[in-house]
């Protein structure tokens, strides 16, 4: 997000945000590792980490699933969207060893190349993407916000908190946590609508 | 990052004790806050207690009629309660006026209270800032102020207190409930709870290091009218240069105003939420919007960048009161 209250992470450029471990080695002596637990897409993991390692590093640097992406690493963008016993977080803003036991979904575990998940049908025939960056995490994201919906959860353009309608200013306000820099909004839209139709 | 050693806490006292105990020790619940400051070392703690498994994550009917919010419900859960919707609708559009969908599934009522402030010179550890660092000056007076505070600001510090949430808590005159290492309780209207910059700007509310939040009550329900309006650069996603939270009974009021009595909170403008209860009574005597924008906006002290924060002040809680007056809002 492009805010004032954010110059000092905007000194980083984009991509360039260190792994924790790079900043780690830059930083002072290492507290003693921690045995975590996970359950990712459906597996069970075992890790032995610093307490420093957000569950974006360890997902991407410690399990090698590179989909989740890091954008901001400070909760400005969306793109390391996973979901977290079934709701959806930023990755990058919490710590794994505060996950012990918890099952995370990332688009990995949606679906694969062989077998979608309709949501990524769907942006490939929207053509919800440009270059892709954000798109794991606005991926991860709908799914969940298709939930939330089905939860009876309120939003800020939720006109009656009782009853929420479905339409495209509920999913753009919901989707407002995924920046996309090349902009493919509209398409998004259409890919997200279009699962929520055959859903309902 | 700077290291740090973690453990999970047992119990809200255990966790009283384990951050009293060491100085340089800190609860974690959602981390959203913390640990984006921690990125930026803004924040360094050496120990983080995880309170996130003590079970505080319940929203209970009090004895008198009220709800008991846990420390640990997440914005997400607190604004789409349906008791909240109901009865409290001003707390639910004030939460989903914060921060993306994302982060109010994590982020947790006491952290919300906590969060720090969105001041560009503190976040930036290259700069000035008494808030940071005591002493060393504020970048912000006389430089890049425009989302900065305009009451209750001092010579030290103009920041401003960023959440949403806390605003309409304000408004419900709600009571933060804490308790020590040595397990005493104590209860603090939210009026008392955050503190004004004065000469200590780095202090932000009355907790004392280890004192731990159990919950937030809210007093039994208000009825009214229930409205927030968030103004912001961005429709979404982003921060308040100006908000209201306001509680209105309609009615004929002493003098046929349209309003029988209103409760206003204001964010995006001071150190801590702002009210004033001088504007409501005003408005209870059959004052218009103007007379109780002045009322709020007295002592105000803005900056060149942001002196545009009077006259939106203004125009937004005439907005407010105009849709309280017609009936729109949330009644109940
Ligand atoms: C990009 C972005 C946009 C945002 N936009 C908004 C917005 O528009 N409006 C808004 O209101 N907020 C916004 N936020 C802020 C967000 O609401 C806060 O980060 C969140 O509420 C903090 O809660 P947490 O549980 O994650 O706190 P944490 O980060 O876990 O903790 C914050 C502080 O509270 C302390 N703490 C936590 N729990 C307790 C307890 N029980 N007792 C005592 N101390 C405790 C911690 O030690 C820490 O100092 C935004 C955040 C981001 C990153
Ligand atoms: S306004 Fe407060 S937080 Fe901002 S630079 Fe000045 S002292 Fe720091
Ligand atoms: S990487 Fe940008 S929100 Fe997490
Ligand atoms: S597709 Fe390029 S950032 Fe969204």
């Amino acid at each position: 997000m492009i805010d004032d209250a954010h110059a000092a992470p905007r000194r980083q450029a984009p991509g360039s945000a260190m792994t924790s471990e790079a900043s780690m080695a830059a930083g002072s002596a290492a507290a003693p590792r921690l045995d975590l637990r996970l359950t990712v897409n459906g597996k069970e993991r075992s890790l032995r980490l610093d307490p420093r390692v957000t569950l974006l590093d360890a997902l991407r640097e410690h399990l090698r699933l590179t989909g989740s992406k890091k954008g901001c690493d400070h909760g400005q963008c969306g793109a390391c969207t996973v979901l977290v016993n079934g709701r959806r977080i930023n990755a990058c803003l919490t710590l794994a060893v505060m996950h012990e036991g918890d099952s995370v979904t990332t688009i990995e575990g949606l679906g694969t190349p062989e077998a979608l998940h309709p949501m990524q049908a769907a942006f490939v025939r929207h053509d919800g993407f440009q270059c892709g960056y954000c798109t794991p995490g606005q991926i991860c994201s709908s799914v969940a916000v298709l939930e939330e919906i089905r939860a009876g959860i309120p939003s800020h353009v939720t006109e009656d908190l009782e009853r929420i309608e479905f339409g495209e200013a509920e999913l753009r306000e919901r989707m407002s946590g995924n920046i996309c820099r090349c902009a493919a909004y509209p398409n998004i839209i259409e890919a997200i609508r279009e699962v929520q139709e055959q859903g309902a | 990052m700077r290291a740090f050693t973690y453990e999970r806490a047992e119990s809200p006292a255990a966790a009283a004790a384990a951050v009293a105990r060491n100085p340089e020790a800190r609860f974690i619940a959602g981390g959203t806050n913390l640990l984006d400051l921690m990125k930026l070392e803004i924040e360094a703690p050496r120990h983080l207690v995880d309170v996130n498994r003590l079970g505080l994550d319940r929203i209970e009917e009090t004895p008198e009629g009220g709800l008991r919010i846990g420390a640990l419900v997440r914005n997400t859960d607190l604004a789409a309660d349906p008791r909240v919707r109901r009865d409290y609708a001003v707390l639910s559009r004030a939460l989903v006026a914060g921060a993306s969908g994302q982060l109010r599934n994590k982020a947790t009522t006491a952290g919300n209270l906590l969060q720090r402030t969105r001041c560009p010179y503190f976040y930036d550890p290259a700069m000035p800032c008494n808030k940071r660092r005591p002493g060393s000056g504020c970048g912000a007076i006389g430089g890049f102020s425009r989302n900065l505070g305009i009451l209750g600001t001092s010579e030290h510090c103009i920041a401003t207190h960023p959440s949403d949430m806390a605003v309409a808590m304000r408004a419900l005159d709600a009571v933060v409930e804490t308790i020590d290492a040595e397990g005493a309780a104590r209860r603090i209207p939210i009026a008392d709870f955050h503190t004004l910059p004065g000469d200590t700007p780095e202090i932000e509310t009355v907790l004392r290091h280890g004192e731990f939040i159990t919950a937030v009550t809210l007093p039994p329900p208000a009825g009214g009218i229930h409205l927030y309006r968030k103004v912001r650069d961005r429709a979404s996603y982003a921060f308040a240069s100006v908000s209201v939270a306001a509680v209105v009974h309609p009615g004929q009021g002493a003098s046929g105003g349209g309003i029988a009595s209103a409760r206003l909170a204001f964010g995006g403008v001071a150190h801590k939420p702002w009210r004033v209860a001088e504007a409501e009574d005003r408005l209870a005597d059959g004052g218009d919007a103007e007379a109780a924008a002045e009322a709020v906006l007295r002592g105000a002290r803005p900056t060149g960048q942001n002196a545009y924060k009077l006259p939106l002040l203004r125009r937004t809680l005439a907005g407010v009161l105009a849709q309280a007056r017609q009936g729109r809002g949330e009644d109940r």
